[in-house]
């Protein structure tokens, strides 16, 4: 794997600024190359290509998911799961096939094991409803985390108001990881659910999932995990991180808005639905209703076919570029605009330092609000994500309302990176900080 | 776009006027734009149903701390009627730059404030969501 090395990185050519002699380093990706598959970043916005760096928030599309999606409107389009004409069968052989690729995707032992969702929140959402309420009560603990994107922490929030469990959190330390002094504190208690993000969308620490499903099974609780900012960049085996329920958002992975749930079988099995109506009952009558087999007891209405095709495009578009390789070049990229950024006077870097985090650089500027940043940044065609990224106890931590999140992926260059510090150079003087 | 951190703007997001707190006010509110998480509070001494003083508190962006430091002049001597009145347009034209949908949400906090102060309800009625 490639690190800086005392000096830098190993080198190819020079770049940007004289204050800083930062090389530009070389990755495992082609990502100029790359970046051609993406329509949207070889058009010009405000007369500039944009460098886009809001992928944490949701990525762009390659040309072949959105030839997926184009062809599956064209050629197979019909209500899944119901029509007995070719059509009708065809569409229910490729959002089936689209689940296959998903469970491969994320190593499930089963497709019976995924559902899918619309995004994370709402795989989060469905295993809160329809497992923590069915199964939490009075004197149970729900443990989440202080760094949780709020969609894993609302919902534990409202299954305690509900149910009489009792919420406790992990805190964070102040280089924004896990304390695991603090969950070890929990461990005298009756913990019955651990909700944990894979990845932190605000601070980029990745968190040790293994180790918390382990100390979850290990307490008689069930490990519930944030996927949405892990599976687009990195390899997930589901069985290997022993997790009972992993959420991932296709939206943030070059696909269309789709998500979907890994739940183990025997969970699953034992759950209500969480949404009720069509597709998903066995048998109805006016007294009562059965519930539909594995995974389409939790998929109820027409399914959504064009998103879970272009879903399983972008699965097969990242697995054939490689996740190790996508993994690698964003580890690459990170430390250089950590490098880049932290040279900067009256710029803040929040999370762990490079190597031990993910791409999504969360940053303040001395004097100016995170807002203005993006607004600044903008005019230089750099996009940012500026805000409390959902993540506010996070950022009560840090004491700020808000920062700027630049994140990257695999269609970035150093050069989009260098582009963004040059746009924060501009910040401080428009601002005279 | 450095027409839109123009020299006044500046100038009033860093020297607020107006800011700080009232001995004796009358009225009082607090808003949140939770898009950004701008905030700012306002504390307003009403007599004979005229705005007598009026002081801001808050942090956030340029726009939203700068609006709300000249709309305080705007304030002061206008009757709870006029206050209620002020909208969208006020604003932009103390600002001087036209604003796109998301960031006029952080320039009409003031205004928002103020009409809660007075009791009335926080709308957006001023935001107009227009495609590019």
């Amino acid at each position: 794997m490639l690190r800086p090395g005392p000096l830098g990185f190993g080198l190819r050519r020079r770049v940007y600024t004289e204050r800083m002699a930062v090389e530009a380093p070389t990755t495992p990706l082609d990502a100029a190359r790359i970046k051609l598959d993406f329509p949207i970043l070889m058009r010009e916005v405000n007369g500039m290509l944009p460098a886009y760096l809001d992928s944490a928030a949701s990525s762009q599309k390659p040309r072949q998911v959105i030839d997926a999606i184009v062809d599956v409107y064209e050629t197979s389009y019909a209500a899944v799961h119901r029509a007995v004409y070719t059509l009708g069968e065809r569409a229910t052989e490729r959002y089936e096939a689209a689940r296959d690729t998903v469970t491969a995707f994320l190593n499930a032992a089963s497709r019976r094991e995924v559902i899918f969702v619309r995004n994370a929140t709402e795989g989060l959402n469905l295993v809160a409803y329809a497992y923590g309420l069915k199964f939490l009560g009075p004197g149970d603990v729900i443990v989440s985390t202080e760094m949780e994107h709020h969609s894993n922490l609302v919902p534990w929030q409202e299954v305690a108001r509900r149910t009489g469990a009792e919420l406790r959190y992990v805190r964070l330390t102040d280089r924004g990881e896990l304390d695991t002094e603090s969950l070890e504190e929990l461990a005298g208690a009756d913990v019955k659910l651990v909700a944990a993000t894979h990845v932190s969308n605000s601070l980029g620490t990745v968190n040790d999932v293994a180790a918390i499903a382990r100390w979850a099974h290990d307490h008689g609780a069930v490990m519930v995990c944030d996927g949405a900012q892990a599976a687009p960049h990195r390899v997930v085996d589901v069985q290997a991180l022993g997790c009972d329920f992993y959420a991932i958002s296709g939206h943030k992975m070059c696909g269309p808005g789709m998500g979907a749930l890994y739940g183990r079988a025997d969970l699953l099995e034992a759950m209500d639905p969480f949404l009720t109506g069509g597709g998903q009952i066995a048998k109805v009558t006016l007294e009562g209703t059965t519930w539909n087999e594995l995974p389409y007891k939790f998929e109820p209405g027409v399914p959504p076919l064009a998103e879970a095709v272009g879903f399983a495009a972008a699965a097969d578009y990242v697995t054939r570029i490689g996740l190790e390789a996508i993994h690698e070049h964003e580890q690459v990229l990170t430390a250089y605009g950590w490098e880049l950024l932290s040279a900067i006077p009256g710029v803040n870097l929040f999370g762990p330092p490079p190597p031990d985090r993910a791409g999504i650089l969360s940053f303040t500027v001395d004097g100016v609000h995170a807002h203005d940043v993006a607004q600044i940044l903008d005019a230089e065609g750099v996009c940012v994500r500026a805000g409390h990224h959902c993540t506010q106890p996070a950022m009560r931590h840090f004491d700020v309302v808000a920062t700027s999140r630049a994140s990257v992926y695999l269609y970035n260059t150093t050069d989009d990176l260098d582009r963004l510090a040059a746009g924060v150079d501009r910040v401080k003087r428009t601002f005279g900080v | 776009m450095d027409d839109f951190y123009r020299e006044n703007i500046l100038d009033h997001y860093k020297n607020p006027r107006n800011s700080g707190h009232l001995d004796h006010p009358t009225a009082s509110a607090e808003g949140v734009n939770p898009l950004c998480g701008d905030e700012l509070a306002v504390e307003l001494e009403i007599e004979d149903d005229t705005v007598q003083d009026v002081r801001f508190n808050g942090r956030g962006c340029a726009i939203s701390q700068a609006a709300a430091s000249m709309i305080s002049d705007v304030v002061k001597g206008k009757t709870v009627a006029e206050v209620r009145a002020l909208g969208s347009e006020d604003v932009l034209e103390e600002l001087g730059i036209p604003l796109s949908p998301i960031r006029l949400k952080c320039a009409l906090l003031s205004v928002n404030v103020l009409r809660v102060a007075l009791g009335d309800a926080s709308d957006d009625r001023d935001l107009e969501w227009k495609s590019a």
